[in-house]
């Protein structure tokens, strides 16, 4: 089953059908827009709990590390009621369509953008603490200079939230509706086939899902490893 | 500053962590152009007297008066470098003291060809040796053209020729009227560079002399000890 | 690291354009259950009626409780389901405007091919009792849709009340017909199933029909449109065209028309207006 599969996801990538294509393509552009705006809101607040020296510090590392393991179900149903017509923000329409599983999806990353964020610009502020103090840098420009100079380590933690937005399958379930040639995505898809008792069709699809993955892990790994060259 | 050749003045300055007592009551001043090397023991507190001349840390009783903070850079014995091109640390040690936008590529270039390292300007900083790291640093400094110095072990982990090259510099940096607070291990290296050595034990000032006066046995007993201690 | 970027912005464009091509300004959005959608049936009439009326239709493919909790939410223009007496209650409340009936199929009870309980037959009681009798393994849908609603009315009729027997050979899955039916298939066991899922299903291994043709296997679906009254944004005149269509010549034709290796799944009998 698992050659046939193999078989049966190269088959379906070289037919070259427009469905499987709108579905990877919606997965990507949903879990990219969905990292990009996690590592928007993920990446200044890691990087703040990283430099921040009050007292809430502890506790504010315990929430950032416990929101990493947020169930996505929970987090679907959450934005499914706020979103819902009956929700306080049904006015917008959003629910069944692609931007609820964006914001499920943001939020479900977001919390392991800002840890990873914190963790790389802590150990690099570590470094370079001394130094800051003498230039008299502002709290702005410590911030992006330590952004800008773990950019290779901080890929590797946009991968990771990308990677988990990408292989979710609960909340963009419950939020997007897998609504056929609008919200399905592979993992949704996947879901469907299986349900459906077609197992080989929804290998298939895991196939291509998780070779996806993979490229994209080579990827982050080749520039890393290209960065640890060059740059030490 | 009360006296307009005096880059930095210490009045019975010193630092507490809790009940332990890392310096007691030094008084020092620094003129304009000096080269002065700070001796002593390990743990006797030269890091520590160099990082409250430089305010890296306040004095917990005393007073301390210096020239602007913009007007003071210091070296550190592993040189902290942004991952990016040698002339790239350059132009960012300039941005981060304010210069204008339109005066950097030429100050940063100048620093570069100061410190022999104008063919380096593209290579990735971290992929230098450690001699010409610590020039770099040294350049990203000098672009500032600093009043004061300060130089924590500059040379502590290199070997001969790169320890030539690194005293080199920085006698061209002083020559250009920077005054130069350096600390080091090597007896040898304080010959070649001091004008004035003051020396610590165990968080005191015991001597404040000419480096001439210091090495023809003018000095105090605790010096001479550690002296005799290194040469044999 | 700028060419990266460049073609990461690029892709992400390329993906922005093939989705926005799909999206359509006229669609309603219709609850409805997951055996007409992964039967098959709704790719079949989607497309002819979006031809016609050139409305795109959404299908949010859920048990009939569900969709009917959905729509008294608002979160749907029209809802299409089988649970009569769910969907009455729905229409006496006010969620729901009119039913209208659209077309039945019918349940068949599902289990081993060697039929341990010796439930064979065309009469779903004594099938039932039977199952209870040896103590058959039974998977139950548990998740208020219309087929579980359905079951427990035959278990009812029965004279067996599973919920009073905690005992292991009853199993509730709490999920969707097509998982339900794959647990089934793995642990041999008897399940209610709707034709039409039975037959689009491919994971069959030992599962076969144990009881089909019982009169009171009928499975009817019904039609309606969310209410404006109670969620003014519910796209009335796009969802009653849907309706309409559906109950009218053209919609019912193409549902007698839809078959899987030659078996026609549903059978309309709107009632003409």
């Amino acid at each position: 089953m698992i050659l046939s599969s193999l078989l049966s996801a190269f088959t379906l990538v070289r037919d070259g059908d427009t469905g499987l294509f709108n579905i990877i393509g919606l997965s990507l552009f949903v879990s990219g827009i969905g990292t990009g705006i996690a590592a928007l809101i993920g990446m200044p607040l890691g990087a703040w709990v990283a430099l921040t020296r009050s007292r809430t510090r502890p506790i504010l590392i315990v929430f950032l590390n416990a929101c990493m393991g947020l169930p996505p179900v929970v987090v679907g149903l959450v934005i499914y009621l706020l979103l819902s017509r009956s929700g306080p923000l049904g006015s917008l329409g959003w629910l069944f369509t692609p931007k609820a599983m964006i914001i499920a999806q943001a939020i479900l990353i977001a919390p392991i953008i800002a840890a990873l964020t914190r963790q790389v610009i802590e150990d690099a502020h570590a470094e370079y603490r001394d130094w800051f103090a003498s230039l008299h840098l502002s709290t702005l420009r410590t911030v992006s200079t330590l952004l800008f100079d773990c950019r290779f380590s901080l890929l590797t933690a946009l991968l990771a939230g990308f990677g988990r937005a990408i292989a979710e399958v609960g909340a963009v379930m419950i939020v997007g509706g897998n609504i056929n040639g609008f919200t399905r995505v592979m993992t949704t898809s996947i879901a469907l086939e299986t349900s459906k008792g077609d197992l080989p069709l929804a290998l298939a699809l895991g196939v291509i899902l998780i070779a996806i993955v993979f490229a994209l892990n080579a990827i982050a790994h080749a520039i890393k490893s290209y960065a640890a060259r060059t740059y030490g | 500053m009360v006296d307009r050749n005096e880059v930095l003045r210490l009045d019975a300055a010193q630092v507490e962590i809790g009940e332990k007592r890392l310096l007691c009551a030094i008084s020092l001043a620094i003129q304009r152009g000096e080269r002065v090397v700070i001796l002593g023991a390990n743990g006797a507190g030269k890091s520590t007297l160099l990082r409250l001349a430089h305010g890296l840390i306040a004095p917990t009783r005393g007073n301390r008066e210096s020239v602007p903070a913009a007007q003071q850079r210091m070296l550190f014995q592993r040189p902290p470098l942004l991952r990016t091109t040698a002339l790239g640390n350059v132009q960012f040690a300039l941005r981060a003291s304010g210069m204008p936008t339109q005066r950097i590529d030429t100050l940063a270039a100048q620093a570069l060809a100061a410190c022999g390292l104008a063919a380096f300007a593209t290579r990735h900083a971290r992929s230098l040796s450690g001699g010409e790291q610590q020039r770099l640093a040294l350049a990203c400094a000098w672009a500032c053209a600093p009043a004061l110095l300060f130089a924590d072990e500059p040379t502590a982990s290199l070997d001969l020729n790169a320890v030539r090259e690194v005293e080199h510099a920085l006698l061209k940096l002083n020559a250009d009227g920077a005054a130069i607070v350096l600390t080091t291990h090597s007896l040898a290296q304080a010959r070649r560079l001091a004008q004035r050595i003051i020396f610590l034990h165990d968080g005191q000032l015991t001597d404040d002399l000419p480096a001439a006066q210091f090495f023809a046995g003018n000095r105090s007993q605790q010096a001479t000890l550690f002296i005799e201690g290194e040469v044999l | 690291m700028k060419t990266i970027a460049a073609l990461i912005l690029g892709a992400l464009l390329c993906a922005v354009m093939s989705t926005s091509a799909i999206a359509q300004d006229k669609f309603i959005i219709v609850a409805s259950t997951t055996s007409t959608d992964q039967s098959g049936l709704f790719g079949h009439l989607l497309p002819r009626f979006q031809k016609e009326a050139g409305i795109a239709v959404r299908v949010i493919a859920l048990g009939t409780g569900q969709a009917l909790d959905a729509a008294r939410r608002g979160d749907a223009d029209v809802v299409f389901v089988h649970d009569k007496a769910a969907e009455e209650k729905f229409v006496s409340e006010g969620f729901g405007v009119t039913r209208l009936e659209v077309m039945y199929n019918d349940f068949v009870l599902l289990g081993p091919k060697e039929d341990p309980a010796n439930a064979k037959g065309n009469d779903i009681k004594a099938g039932l009792k039977a199952i209870f009798g040896s103590q058959s393994i039974f998977i139950s849908r548990g998740d208020k849709s219309g087929t579980h609603a359905a079951e427990l009315r035959y278990w009812k009729a029965a004279g067996v009340d599973p919920a009073a027997e905690k005992k292991s050979w009853y199993k509730e899955v709490g999920q969707g017909m097509g998982p339900a039916l794959n647990t089934s298939a793995a642990a041999n066991g008897y399940i209610l199933a709707d034709r039409a899922t039975w037959l689009a299903f491919k994971n069959r291994q030992n599962l076969g029909i144990i009881v089909e043709g019982d009169r009171a296997l009928f499975n009817q679906y019904g039609v309606m449109l969310v209410n404006p009254a109670k969620h003014p944004h519910v796209k009335k005149a796009e969802g009653q065209a849907f309706i309409d269509w559906l109950v009218a010549s053209a919609g019912q034709a193409a549902i007698a028309e839809y078959k899987i290796n030659g078996e026609q799944l549903f059978f309309a009998n709107a009632k003409k207006m």
